[in-house]
């Protein structure tokens, strides 16, 4: 894939950054010549992928460890972020989860834990992040919902209304920021290859790829591209938006 | 410029006030420069001017001139 360099400068942070989305957000922004901060939970976990993504694309890519959900954690961690580079220019919000269940059989803690992951830790990254971009008087945060948080899917109330949660809230982050210069845009994914579908029997996969117009599932690569999209100058006139990236999914 | 004065300058400049109005006595919404739009200036130039960084709950209960600087000393700033 060819560089243009457009992150040439620029200081991200992406979340739950170990696979899937995040990992093949970290390694676009980091082939087009932004500094990365890689997120992980669990301390000393992508150390080596962290090395090998700055040798492939000759960048600095750098692991940091913390729990979304530990809003004191996150603010010293984001922080720490904008005191060792002198800026962050990009927030991308993809840690998530995905604990799905009936209505009926959806217990407490499945609701809190699709909150406090997906809600509250993009929150939580998002207010300390918001503080350092206002300074700056420039910024984006991408926040990833879903599919499943703009028209909902029956069996993932909890998910869907996580999600949601995540659109109403970029909403108002935009409006708020938008006059300091910080953007804030949603990605809401289709059907993609990641851990979180891999384990969706065969019979399930082929009734949702029918409904995806353009016949395949979506790849994480599919998705960095447009987080590139709106991580770079090229979106400077973009904000408040909701942008799928599902291969045209009717719903 | 001792801490004092820092601690003026920065309010005079966030809020776009005056510096004899920046008394211990000055409380938040308390006049139209001082609303919640013109707090996160404020702690933007607290940051900037004393190196620090603010915990939110200290940002949620910084009602008054007084009760920043006790929120500061907290941060080793001391008046």
């Amino acid at each position: 894939m060819l560089s243009s360099n457009l992150l040439a400068g620029k200081v991200a942070l992406v979340t739950g950054a170990s696979r899937g989305i995040g990992l093949a957000i970290v390694k676009r922004f980091a082939l087009e010549g932004a500094s990365v901060y890689m997120n992980s939970r669990s301390e000393g976990s992508i150390d080596e992928l962290a090395k090998q993504i700055s040798a492939d694309f000759s960048a600095d890519v750098q692991p940091l460890y913390f729990d979304v959900t530990d809003s004191n954690a996150v603010q010293k961690a984001v922080w720490s972020v904008a005191k060792k580079s002198g800026r962050l220019d990009v927030l991308v919000n993809n840690a998530g989860i995905m604990r799905d269940a009936m209505i009926a059989m959806s217990s407490d803690s499945l609701i809190r834990d699709n909150m406090a992951v997906n809600f509250e830790g993009s929150f939580y990254c998002s207010r300390i992040a918001a503080r350092i971009m206002m300074k700056q008087s420039y910024g984006s945060i991408i926040n990833l919902s879903s599919i499943i948080g703009t028209v909902g899917v029956g069996g993932h109330s909890a998910y869907a209304a996580s999600k949601s949660a995540v659109i109403g809230m970029s909403h108002a982050m935009a409006k708020e920021l938008a006059p300091k210069g910080v953007r804030v845009n949603v990605l809401a994914p289709g059907f993609i290859e990641t851990d979180l579908t891999e384990n969706i029997k065969s019979e399930r996969r082929k009734s949702v790829i029918d409904q995806i117009m353009m016949g395949r599932a979506g790849t994480p690569n599919d998705v960095a591209n447009v987080a590139l999209f709106l991580a770079s100058d090229l979106s400077q006139y973009v904000s408040n938006q909701v942008i799928g990236v599902d291969g045209c999914m009717v719903t | 410029m001792n801490n004092n004065e820092l601690l003026t300058g920065a309010f005079s400049e966030a809020l776009v006030i005056d510096k004899s109005q920046v008394t211990n006595e000055l409380q938040y919404n308390s006049i139209k420069e001082w609303d919640s739009v013109a707090h996160m200036s404020l702690v933007a130039a607290l940051e900037e001017t004393f190196d620090i960084m603010l915990d939110t709950d200290d940002i949620i209960d910084m009602s008054s001139v007084l009760k920043a600087k006790e929120i500061l000393a907290k941060y080793d700033v001391k008046f």
